[in-house]
């Protein structure tokens, strides 16, 4: 909400400078957002007159005025604007004047001495632009302070007021609360009945008196809509950032700032019949006054005539029934219309105005009429007519309930004691009924007050008023306990330290993503859509991490980074009840950094697979599996502690393709919990007995997996044998084209005794038998 | 019998000339070795007479003496040579910078995570967490923002097509939390949240911490307090001046705005508080007696206060990085330079 400080200080007039005012305000919950002079800063600038205005002698487009300055005998002013004519007032900068960007001297123009400029109102820096000198109004009094004439020494405050101050949409409410804060005199605008010189009126009936609790209505007959809206009101309505269109929408709209009442004026002649205020029915339009036409719906409130709707209650007037330059009479309605019945139409349709904004949030229900009496009066002061009797509908109003407020759960709730006595003063201040008891204060809140309901609204009224800033701010005091740590489940940061520790740089990307990409990297994802998506590309919950990890990898391949290892902790989304934590990651380019001494090497399955290992604090189970994102050859399923948790593998070269990469990158995607899982380790005795090796070397089909041979030995291997490890996967020269020769490392240790010669060769034949008969493993020769 | 001086005198100048530790050897070899020329004296010894050899002996054993100590005086000089030889060639370049794996990183926003976590950890709350997509319920009903109210335009949902939405703040753990835990609670959540909104300063999707204490004695002083203590460590400044402005947040009364003083300028009015001096850092209040009914919680019996901050925000200022929208663009440029 913006307005002119004068305004305000024409109401209450704290003795405060206004940067003191504006914090005051602030400080109190009204959160001035910006302070902004009226007008640029300029001096020496006086109403003036020009008396004449002929050709300069030597410049075509130059005129010779003497102009009329207030101060007897006119000055010369050489002019070079187009309109610079005899009769015209205009603002003049007088010699010394200090105008934005420039210092008026007097100066020799052509040969003519010059003693000042007439100015524009660019010259002024009211506007961006003009094409010639400012205009003044005839009764503009000659020689008086331009400056002081316009009030342009006001400064435009703008509050950020949250919704539930609807009371402080006006000047007289924000008046109001600053005299309750400030302890300074209200001086409100008397507003008194108008009587009435005609007995028109229209019928009103109300359909809906739970939407409508009060409407008011009166006809204004025999107005000059045209006639000039008053500077004062104008002048109000622009540092309100309203622009004056025509005087009765003038009027309604200062009444609405003035008192917080939202107005409306029909042109009496497009009214059919009498009014009613019913709900909108189904399939009934309605072309309002921004020349949009809306659908209404029937939750939707409405001011109907015989023909149908006319204006959308508390929101917008209709089109047809708009005052226009040539009306001459007029209804004029007041009412109130329950938050509950206009809350969120307006959204509905795209509109917010200022009528809804307030209405939305609640408006005065005890000053309708005094909204009405200050309309008409002056509407028949600057318009003329004749008004008629005011018509009146009143059904049952909200009800203000008195509400206790003990002085002993204030204190517990502030942590500090609070004189109940200036509680009391503060909240009659902001308009409540206060009766005072010994212990509590019982409360009738104001009408204007929609937000005072139970007893922490009130608690909140006094610890505002008292100041957030009086109260002291306490370390607590409370018991104090451990917090319990789960030795099982590693933290969330040291996973990711763990992982930045292995070089991989993390990264946060959008939690929604492209569909495209989802399907791109499975067929078969069914990612949740967003109704309201701000863009295509951010339309859907991404199902896996991978999309927004490529798309950072492509990111960073265009800014010339070479080398992208990065990993993201997040969560995934499928459904209302499964949202799991994964960490994902991606791998492209040189395994190591750019370095001397060290041969480089594109990053590979196995790079990364070490990585995981690493992070997961053990030997990840890698099984074959198939991801349709990845290489069909190069893919895994990972399996920790009997669970398949995620995958890791080379991008598919179709989709490198896709996501045109300059080559594939190795992909990993694991569950967060299960990488978080550690088991409390147990401590097993020391063996004081030497350990044996044995290095096995197995030829055996190339289909048959490590992981399979392993399985097989360790599944056979007796006690003793410690670890079962391999070495070297070696294929070629002296295998045939499907065989590979596999070194297995065998450790043997026993905790009682020495092993001989005998139990390592029995157990090395036992594990020999074993991937014979199981992998078609024979001992290489 | 020769001389043994002459030896000597021969077996120091050839010691002398040798140039390497085998010379040196050789050098020994023919005076001290099995037929060298001292040995051979010794040998010759048993041909003398009696009463000579006591006396030769001594010499010919004056003249070892001489010569071993020559030998090794010798050695010394050549082993040291050697080794400083060898020093010399096994000479690093010890500026050539190390090998190996590079470093990665934390986000900035995890980074800022982590800290406020490990403050809040330190005086005993747990860190709490909920569901991104939300129902209506969590996110707004049970926060006493009903159908329709203003508040809810303020949020600027995003919703699923299936009815529910994007959690629009971290406030819904709160809920969560207190259905499932009894007083006293002592929690954070931090988390992602959504805002239909994009522009120089917004994100569709940033990062809040919800905080909650719950107990019989908890107040708005208390609530000062804590927030006060959190400010002033998180950026590390005894003398961070903090105020507390009342506001409106429909899950808490009293509520309040909490700025700190600038901490890019100092108070003194820069483009980051907008010429304020101050810089408004989180909303906080009493938690509203309707939140807790909704999770069935006597508010006669507890007091409660909560806040929720933005983790962006407090990165940023933290950081001194002054575009929010780089911390999703994750440019390596960017990120690493937080490592």
């Amino acid at each position: 909400m913006q307005f002119p400080e004068s305004w305000l200080r024409s109401l209450v007039n704290p003795a405060l400078d206004t940067a003191a005012l504006a914090h005051a305000i602030t400080m109190a919950g009204l959160e001035v957002e910006a302070l902004a002079p009226a007008a640029a800063p300029f001096t020496n600038v006086v109403v003036a007159e020009i008396l004449s205005a002929e050709k300069h002698p030597d410049a075509d487009r130059l005129r010779v005025c003497q102009v009329d300055v207030g101060e007897g005998a006119p000055v010369t002013i050489v002019c070079g604007a187009p309109n610079a004519a005899a009769g015209l007032k205009v603002p003049c900068a007088r010699p010394g004047a200090q105008l934005p960007g420039i210092e008026i001297k007097i100066a020799r123009v052509r040969g003519v001495e010059s003693f000042g400029m007439l100015c524009s109102t660019k010259e002024l820096g009211l506007d961006g632009a003009a094409d010639g000198l400012m205009v003044l109004p005839d009764d503009a009094p000659v020689g008086e302070d331009f400056r002081a004439w316009l009030n342009l020494d006001d400064t435009l405050v703008t509050l950020k007021l949250t919704p539930n101050r609807a009371d402080c949409l006006s000047l007289t409410g924000l008046a109001r609360e600053i005299g309750a804060i400030t302890g300074a005199d209200v001086r409100l605008p008397q507003i008194v009945d108008v009587a009435p010189g005609i007995g028109d009126t229209v019928m009103v009936q109300v359909a809906a008196p739970d939407a409508c609790p009060r409407y008011l209505a009166r006809v204004v007959r025999g107005i000059d809509a045209q006639a000039p809206t008053p500077r004062w009101m104008a002048e109000r309505l622009e540092r309100s950032g309203i622009r004056p269109l025509l005087a009765p929408v003038d009027i309604t709209n200062y009444v609405l700032l003035e008192l917080g009442q939202p107005m409306h004026a029909f042109a009496l002649s497009r009214l059919h019949g009498g009014i009613e205020v019913r709900r909108a029915r189904a399939g009934e339009k309605l072309e309002l006054l921004n020349g949009e036409t809306a659908e209404l719906a029937p939750d939707m409130l409405v001011i109907a005539d015989a023909n149908g709707p006319v204006a959308l209650a508390g929101i917008m007037g209709g089109q047809p029934s708009s005052v226009e330059s040539v009306t001459v009479d007029v209804m004029l309605e007041a009412a109130f219309f329950a938050p509950a019945a206009i809350a969120g139409r307006a959204r509905r349709l795209g509109l917010a105005t200022d009528s809804s904004h307030r209405f939305e949030r609640g408006v005065d229900f005890g000053a309708t009429r005094q909204a009405m009496e200050r309309a008409t009066q002056l509407l028949i002061d600057v318009c003329g007519g004749q008004p008629g009797p005011v018509t009146e509908a009143v059904a049952e109003l909200p009800r203000r309930d008195p509400i206790t407020l003990r002085l002993a759960r204030l204190a517990r709730v502030a942590g500090v004691e609070l004189d109940a006595g200036r509680v009391a003063d503060g909240l009659a201040a902001l308009g409540a009924q206060v009766e005072p008891h010994a212990d509590r204060l019982v409360v009738t809140p104001p009408s204007f007050r929609f937000d005072l309901a139970i007893e922490e609204d009130l608690i909140e009224e006094a610890v505002r008023l008292f100041g957030y800033d009086n109260i002291p701010a306490q370390p607590p005091a409370a018991p104090s306990f451990m917090l319990p740590q789960d030795e099982t489940r590693l933290a969330d940061d040291v996973l990711r330290r763990t992982l930045a520790d292995l070089d991989y740089q993390e990264v946060v990307t959008y939690s929604f993503v492209d569909p495209a990409w989802e399907t791109a990297l499975d067929a078969a994802a069914r990612p949740l859509p967003l109704a309201n998506p701000l863009a295509g590309h951010l339309s859907a919950m991404r199902t896996t991490l991978w999309g927004g990890l490529i798309e950072t990898l492509r990111h960073n391949l265009n800014r010339q980074q070479a080398r992208v290892r990065i990993f993201e902790f997040g969560r995934v989304y499928a459904a209302i009840d499964v949202q799991p934590l994964k960490v994902g990651g991606l791998a492209l380019g040189d395994v190591l950094p750019e370095q001397w001494g060290a041969t480089a090497r594109h990053v590979d399955f196995f790079d990364v697979k070490g990585d995981l290992e690493r992070l997961c604090g053990s030997a990840l189970d890698t099984r074959r599996g198939d991801h349709p994102a990845l290489h069909p050859g190069q893919c895994a399923e990972v399996w920790l502690d009997g669970r398949a948790v995620g995958w890791l593998g080379v991008l598919h070269p179709r989709l490198v393709q896709t996501f045109d990469l300059p080559s594939a990158p190795v992909l990993f995607e694991l569950d967060g919990e299960a990488v978080a899982r550690r088991v409390l380790p147990r401590y097993a005795s020391l063996s004081r007995f030497p350990q044996v090796r044995r290095d096995l070397a197995f030829v055996l089909d190339v289909q048959v997996a490590a992981g399979e041979l392993l399985g097989v030995l360790r599944h056979a291997a007796p006690a003793q044998v410690r670890a079962i490890e391999v070495f070297d996967d070696y294929r070629g020269k002296g295998l045939e084209r499907n065989q590979k020769s596999l070194a297995i490392r065998i450790v043997m240790q026993d905790t009682q005794r020495t092993l001989t010669d005998r139990d390592v060769e029995d157990a090395v034949q036992l594990l020999v038998d074993a991937a014979q008969r199981q992998c078609g493993a024979r001992l290489r020769a | 019998m020769r001389n043994p001086n002459e030896i000597v005198a021969e077996s120091l100048a050839a010691i002398q000339g040798a140039a390497d530790l085998p010379a040196l050897e050789q050098v020994k070899a023919a005076c001290l070795g099995k037929s060298g020329q001292l040995t051979e004296l010794l040998k010759s010894l048993g041909a003398m007479p009696a009463e000579e050899r006591k006396a030769a002996g001594a010499r010919i054993n004056e003249a070892k003496q001489a010569v071993e100590a020559a030998l090794k005086n010798r050695r010394d000089i050549l082993q040291q040579a050697e080794l400083d030889r060898q020093l010399a060639a096994e000479t690093l370049d010890v500026t050539l910078p190390g090998r190996g794996l590079g470093t990665g990183g934390l986000h900035p926003v995890s980074k800022t995570l982590a800290r406020i976590q490990a403050l809040f950890r330190s005086i005993g709350f747990e860190v709490a967490t909920g569901p991104e997509v939300e129902t209506d319920f969590y996110n707004f009903t049970a926060l006493n923002i009903p159908e329709d109210h203003p508040a809810r335009a303020m949020h600027d949902t995003f919703y699923l097509a299936d009815g529910n939405l994007l959690r629009t703040h971290t406030s819904p753990v709160q809920v969560r939390y207190m259905q499932s835990h009894q007083p006293p609670l002592r929690i954070i959540a931090p988390g992602r949240v959504y805002r239909c909104d994009s522009d120089v300063t917004h994100t569709p999707m940033f990062h809040q911490v919800e905080g909650l204490w719950v107990d019989e004695t908890v107040s708005f002083a208390d609530l000062k307090g804590v927030l006060a203590d959190f400010m002033r460590n998180f950026f590390e400044r005894d003398d961070l001046p903090v105020r507390f402005r009342p506001s409106f947040f429909p899950f808490t009364e009293p509520s309040a705005e909490m700025d700190i003083g600038c901490v890019m300028c100092g108070g003194e009015g820069c483009r980051v508080c907008s010429h304020t001096g101050w810089l408004e850092v989180l909303g906080c209040g009493m938690v509203h007696p309707n939140v807790f009914r909704h999770v069935g919680i006597d508010s006669e019996r507890f007091v409660g206060f909560a806040f929720g901050l933005g983790v962006e925000r407090l990165a940023m200022l933290r950081y001194g990085v002054d575009d929010l929208r780089l911390f999703f663009e994750n440019d390596l440029r960017f990120l690493k330079q937080f490592n």
